[in-house]
């Protein structure tokens, strides 16, 4: 575990799911039962199941195996950032025609 | 999509000395799944905003109006405002409801364990109360942990549905205090205690846990180690709140 991992204060940590409003903001659909695949280790999971910190105005979502960054969400007056480096993929569903 | 709403509060239910029940009416009333959330937002004059998350306590069943359950944190911003300052007929802004990934459908006919702390009951009763609307007969057990009895939210009511006989049983853990007599458990929860309670379920059980992070932390990380598979267990925690 590196420094940055120590620091985080373990419990003030809510899941994924506590996210799901801002998520449902940026994508008009719901993601906290969207697969998803840590860039880090491999890990696979659903993004209501990463570990989530909401204290800042936005969020980080940390795996829950690794606990390194998958996303990363900043929100200012006017934009939000959105920063999905740390996740190898999100599987969005497709709306049936 | 779902967007901010202003509902209105139609009632206020004391439930133990440190929680309340408050049930508001929506103009744009939707289903929700048990389990999920909905987001309330407060606005003071100057602007300033404060956003949290609250569990719908109500079962899914009912329509247009929905209940929420917010214990009262000494310091803590927004459930300071709901308990010392909202009245009956007053306003509160809310978007929901809100989340996939923490919810029961009674249709998932499978045994289901749900264990909780605190005001982590919420949104598990909102799953028991919507088993009892669907007369879902699924085994199914609740692990309560609460400080006192007088702790206990909801107390009246499980006893109810427990007294339903429909396959639900019910464990409490008092943790600070327990009644006179009390022969049932009275510790945090622990692997021992997991064991007794999850084993009759068998391996296939749903679990959903939900409380105070560190409580769920736990009992996530014990049921584990007893050998029930993590992508059965779902959690929610709901931070730094009592217990
Ligand atoms: C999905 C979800 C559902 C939830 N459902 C419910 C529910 O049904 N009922 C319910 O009662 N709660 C629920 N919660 C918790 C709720 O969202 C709030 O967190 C809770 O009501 C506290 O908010 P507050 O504004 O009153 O307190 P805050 O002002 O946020 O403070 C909370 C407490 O934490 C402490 N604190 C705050 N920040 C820090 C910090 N940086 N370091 C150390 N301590 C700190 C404060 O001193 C205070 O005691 C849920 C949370 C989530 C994520
Ligand atoms: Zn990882």
């Amino acid at each position: 575990m590196n420094e940055s991992k120590m620091d985080l204060n373990r419990e003030l940590m809510v899941d994924g799911n506590a996210v799901a409003g801002l998520l449902q903001e940026i994508f008009a659909i719901e993601m906290t039962a969207t697969p998803t695949e840590c860039a880090n280790c491999g890990n696979a999971a659903e993004v209501g199941a990463l570990q989530a910190y909401t204290q800042a105005p936005g969020a980080v979502l940390r795996c829950p195996a690794c606990e390194s960054v998958m996303i990363r969400i900043v929100q200012t007056p006017n934009h939000i950032y959105f920063d999905a480096r740390g996740a190898v993929r999100l599987t969005l569903p497709r709306e049936k025609k | 999509m779902i967007d901010w709403q202003i509902a209105t509060v139609k009632a206020i239910k004391p439930e133990t000395p440190e929680v309340k029940s408050f049930t508001l009416a929506l103009p744009d009333w939707m289903k929700h799944r048990a389990g999920q959330h909905y987001d309330v937002r407060l606005t003071a004059e100057d602007g300033y905003q404060a956003q949290r998350s609250y569990s719908i306590a109500s079962e899914p069943e009912r329509a247009r109006e929905i209940d929420l359950t917010i214990e009262r944190l000494a310091d803590g911003e927004v459930s300071t405002y709901f308990h010392d300052v909202l009245a009956v007929g007053d306003r509160v802004e809310l978007r929901g409801p809100i989340g996939g990934y923490f919810v029961w459908e009674a249709a998932l006919n499978a045994p289901l364990l749900l264990i909780a702390g605190g005001s982590g009951v919420v949104p598990l009763m909102s799953m028991l109360r919507h088993r009892r609307a669907a007369r879902a007969i699924n085994p199914t057990r609740l692990l309560f942990s609460s400080r006192t009895p007088d702790d206990a939210i909801y107390f009246d009511e499980l006893e109810k549905l427990r007294a339903a006989n429909d396959g639900l049983e019910i464990f409490y853990t008092f943790t600070r205090e327990r009644p006179p007599e009390w022969k049932g458990y009275a510790r945090r929860i622990d692997n021992a205690m997991l064991n007794e309670v999850a084993k009759p379920l068998g391996k296939s059980a749903r679990v959903f846990i939900c409380g105070p992070t560190a409580l769920v932390e736990n009992a996530a990380n014990g049921l584990v180690q007893i050998g029930i598979k993590p992508n059965q267990i779902k959690t929610e925690r709901f931070g730094p709140t009592g217990t």
